[in-house]
């Protein structure tokens, strides 16, 4: 072996140190993830201090009163909450099924060849920025409401209890039922990925034995898939209201964005977002009705962390290694 | 049928299974149908969304909206300011916002995997990752607008408490996927934790890592909420940091909800600009992160 | 237990095995002292004294969970990564304590490297691989660096293969490729002990073979432990045997009279593949 022309070389004086690099590393890394809890925090606080005039002016009635008057300085969040609430759970109504048939179809039904482009059309969708579902439902959707569906949708269940006042003139095409379309459309991604993730956890052999005793396909996923991930999915579906919820820029576009309570579904309204949104740039630094935009920023904030914390626990057990 | 004193040999009816198994079938069939008819119009959707973006927006593409300045309505105006304002913001933000996600991934992975506090902070960062962006507005409007007035560099901070999350969620699960064998072998070689860490699982989580601020920058680039509250928007040339600065989202906003035509025109193009940006980052970071699956 | 039905028919169809090293043990490089090791509450080794003689080889081997690789992972106290883990006892190098606390562990695990079961070469290149754990503890010039790298690549019987690829990445390296760089990346820091755990157990048997011939010639240099599930392998590298079952050391000999008159009937059921 000739290859040792190279001495071996002498032992040497070793470097210590590395504790004290240690130290420094480690607290960079708790002061980090601190900073993450001091951050939400803060955000609370700092909402609530700002809200807290208008709070104090309005008391509880702040939550139930529906008059948003900056003439008379009279400001409640009633109406903002109500449309919020609305446009979310019927964005999530539409959202569900349609964000399950595409995650049905593509761990189930879809060709493995498409499984990947598809699954990526459907991501990107929720990588559009929220202004262009704005642009895109206002010069696109609600054209096509106003014309064409909701003058159909009125004509026909004119005279039918209930659904007429649900859905009545005049046929604008902005409003409630049109902020919802967008909101659903917005939230689908969110949810059908989270479900299709959660599905692909089922053990194939959970899957094969049902098949094994003549399931359809159907059939595996309503009495396996579904009962195996049920948490998970409901925690996706809240992820999704989660989203809804606080959704500015495409609502602010199609709502309408008039403070009135309606059970007209096609009539117009705002939510909690979009007010702030709008009203933000015409009130005074110091102003009550600032404060109560706060106030409701403040009202946003608690309901959608409750929804998000609810989403997360019950997704916990789906993100392996997670504990 | 009552408990007679002897159990019948089962019999299988044919004929009811057949009638039961048409019926299952049928089941299947519209449920498929159905599921097709779902993701058919999710990709609708998308195509209807790109090909309005194009429609409306190609015609407007001209070299002067790279080379001029906002003008009012009928001067034949451009988003130079706006695109600017949109990269400085998003470029201050996502170097803010980066190494401090990185910290709190490698925190959560390499320091407090299954601790309370580890427990705590990555729940909250998953909370704030879908947390309403236009409450960090607010929040940043709170601490640092009230009383010293709208800025760029607010604008750029609201956009660095949403990139956090993003980065923390991709470092974590990145760092979590390099085998521990990896570290133990550079400790045995003598490293202190902190250079295995940075020299070795950084190295090796780089792709990941790197698709998560991707994914981020793709984000805040066209959020407008947040910028609402904070840089406000600025009609005119202005790098200064410390007063309104514009960005391609807000001016967007503004144009597409205003009467004058060109100035229609001219946010189809913005926004044909930022979603076309937004999703070829996205399909870069995709691509990037491929190989490690 | 789990050793495989091939593993098990080898062994049996040996009969006696001969080790071929006949050597007298020399004095003690490492000497463990009543050694307990705790996984939790749950003590995995039972007050373990062994000592590891200077340049010479010591196989340990034994039943998988008997403890061999836990000892192991006490001599460079890599156990200190994990919070629930804990050794009591004495691990003497120079006299010194290595298991005390105050102990300056990164100095330590450069005077006792480690090799293990599955190759891990960093995600670098070949160069940078062995210059990694070089750079922690030591100045060098890029000439010397140089040289080190050649030097310790041709230690391990690498440096034909990849002299000409250098810059190139250590992941595709095949994987006996991969373990004689990790064996490489090790010496080059200049250790005293080198641990192997299970070094051959992901690699076929003509990359066995090299990392075999490999460890004769480095323990020239250094005082080796190889933790090792395959006999034959004991028997062709060891010098000293070290038989562990259920967290004790049965019996520690040298190698010679270990295959032919172990003392205790447990080893001597086990190396002729009664159980295992």
């Amino acid at each position: 072996m000739s290859q040792i022309a190279v001495a071996a070389p002498s032992i040497r004086p070793r470097r210590t140190g590395g504790a004290f690099g240690d130290k420094v590393f480690a607290a960079f890394a708790l002061a980090a993830g601190l900073l993450v809890l001091v951050l939400l925090g803060a955000i609370i606080v700092s909402l609530f201090i700002g809200g807290l005039p208008s709070f104090r002016a309005f008391g509880l009635g702040f939550l139930t009163d529906a008059d948003w008057d900056p003439v008379q300085h009279i400001y409640g969040a009633a109406v903002p909450i109500f449309g919020t609430l609305v446009t979310s759970v019927l964005a999530l109504a539409m959202a569900v099924p349609l964000a399950f048939g595409i995650a049905f179809y593509l761990t189930e039904l879809a060709p493995p060849w498409v499984r990947r482009p598809i699954g990526t059309a459907i991501e990107l969708l929720a990588a559009v920025p929220s202004i262009i579902y704005g642009m895109w439902g206002f010069f696109v959707i609600v054209p096509a409401m106003g014309d064409y569906i909701q003058p159909h949708v009125i004509d026909t269940l004119d005279g039918i209890p209930v659904l007429q006042d649900l859905f009545a003139g005049p046929p604008f095409g902005t409003g409630l039922f049109t902020a919802s379309l967008i909101l659903a459309v917005m939230v689908i991604p969110f949810i059908a990925a989270t479900m299709r993730d959660v599905f692909l956890t089922v053990p194939a052999v959970y899957k094969e034995s049902a098949y094994g005793v003549g399931c359809t396909t159907w059939e595996v996923m309503r009495s396996i898939v579904l009962p195996y991930t049920r948490t998970s999915v409901v925690g996706g579906v809240m992820l999704g209201l989660g989203r809804a919820l606080g959704e500015t820029m495409a609502v602010t576009f199609v709502i309408g964005n008039t403070n009135r309570i309606t059970a007209n579904l096609f009539g117009s309204g705002n939510t909690i977002a979009s007010l702030v949104a709008l009203e933000f740039g015409e009130s005074e630094t110091g102003s009550l009705k600032l404060s109560s935009l706060l106030a409701l920023g403040f009202i946003l904030f608690v309901i959608s962390f409750i929804v998000l914390a609810i989403s997360r626990l019950l997704l916990r057990p789906r993100v392996g290694g997670r504990t | 049928m009552s408990a007679t004193t002897a159990m019948a040999e089962p019999r299988r009816d044919l004929r009811m299974a057949a009638t039961l198994s048409r019926r299952r079938q049928r089941r299947n069939f519209v449920i498929k149908v159905f599921c097709i008819l779902a993701t058919v119009v999710g990709l609708v959707v998308l195509a209807s969304i790109l090909f309005t973006l194009l429609r409306l927006g190609i015609g407007g593409l001209k070299v002067t909206v790279f080379t001029h300045m906002t003008k009012p309505s009928g001067e034949d105006g451009g988003l130079l300011n706006p695109i600017v304002g949109s990269l400085i913001q998003t470029g201050i933000g996502a170097a803010i916002g980066t190494p401090i996600g990185i910290m709190v991934g490698t925190y959560l992975a390499e320091y407090a995997a299954k601790s309370v506090l580890g427990n705590a902070v990555r729940f909250v960062s998953d909370v704030l990752l879908s947390a309403p962006s236009i409450l960090i507005g607010l929040f940043i409007y709170q601490l640092f607008v009230n009383g010293h007035g709208y800025s760029g560099i607010a604008g750029a901070l609201s956009l660095a408490v949403i990139v956090i999350p993003i980065v923390v969620r991709t470092t974590e699960d990145m760092l979590r996927l390099i085998p521990v064998a990896l570290r133990e072998a550079a400790v045995a070689l003598g490293a202190p934790k902190w250079k295995a860490i940075v020299l070795i699982c950084y190295r090796a989580a780089l792709d990941g890592i790197a698709t998560g601020v991707l994914l981020a920058v793709a984000r805040v680039a066209g959020e407008t909420a947040p910028l609402l509250f904070t840089s406000l928007g600025n009609g005119n040339w202005s790098l200064d940091l410390t007063k309104p600065m514009a960005s391609l989202p807000l001016a967007i906003y503004k144009y597409a909800g205003s009467p004058a035509d060109d100035w229609v025109q001219l946010a189809w193009v913005g926004a044909m600009l930022i979603t076309f940006g937004v999703l070829a980052l996205n399909i870069v970071a995709r691509v990037a992160l491929r190989p490690r699956r | 237990m789990s050793t495989t039905m091939v593993e098990t028919v080898e062994k049996a169809g040996i009969g006696p095995m001969t080790a071929r090293s006949d050597a007298a043990l020399h004095p003690a490089r490492i000497s463990i002292r009543g050694l307990d090791f705790f996984y939790g509450t749950n003590k995995a080794l039972k007050s373990i004294s062994l000592d590891l003689p200077e340049k010479q080889v010591t196989g340990m081997i034994g039943p998988s969970g008997c403890g061999k690789s836990t000892l192991l992972r006490v001599l460079n106290r890599m156990y200190d990564l994990y919070p629930n883990q804990r050794a009591i006892g004495e691990v003497l190098m120079d006299g010194e304590n290595i298991i005390a606390p105050g102990m300056d562990l990164n100095q330590l695990r450069s005077r006792v490297g480690m090799v293990f079961q599955k190759p891990t070469p960093f995600p670098m290149s070949i160069y940078d691989n062995i210059a990694f754990g070089v750079k922690l503890h030591e100045r060098l010039s890029k000439s010397a660096m140089d040289e080190r790298v050649e030097w310790s690549l041709s230690r391990a019987a690498l440096w034909e293969e990849v002299k000409d690829r250098l810059n190139a990445s250590a992941t595709g390296l095949s994987g006996g490729q991969q373990q004689r760089l990790c064996i490489a990346r090790t010496i080059a820091t200049r250790p005293e002990v080198i641990l192997l755990d299970e070094p051959t157990s992901a690699l076929d048997p003509i990359s066995t073979l090299k990392i075999e011939e490999l460890i004769d010639e480095l323990k020239h240099e250094f005082t080796i432990a190889i933790v090792t599930h395959n006999m034959q392998q004991a028997a062709r590298c060891a010098d000293q045997v070290a038989f562990f079952f259920i967290g004790e050391l049965i019996e520690a000999g040298p190698a010679a009279q270990m295959f032919t008159s172990p003392r205790q009937k447990r080893t001597q059921e086990y190396i002729t593949g009664r159980f295992g």
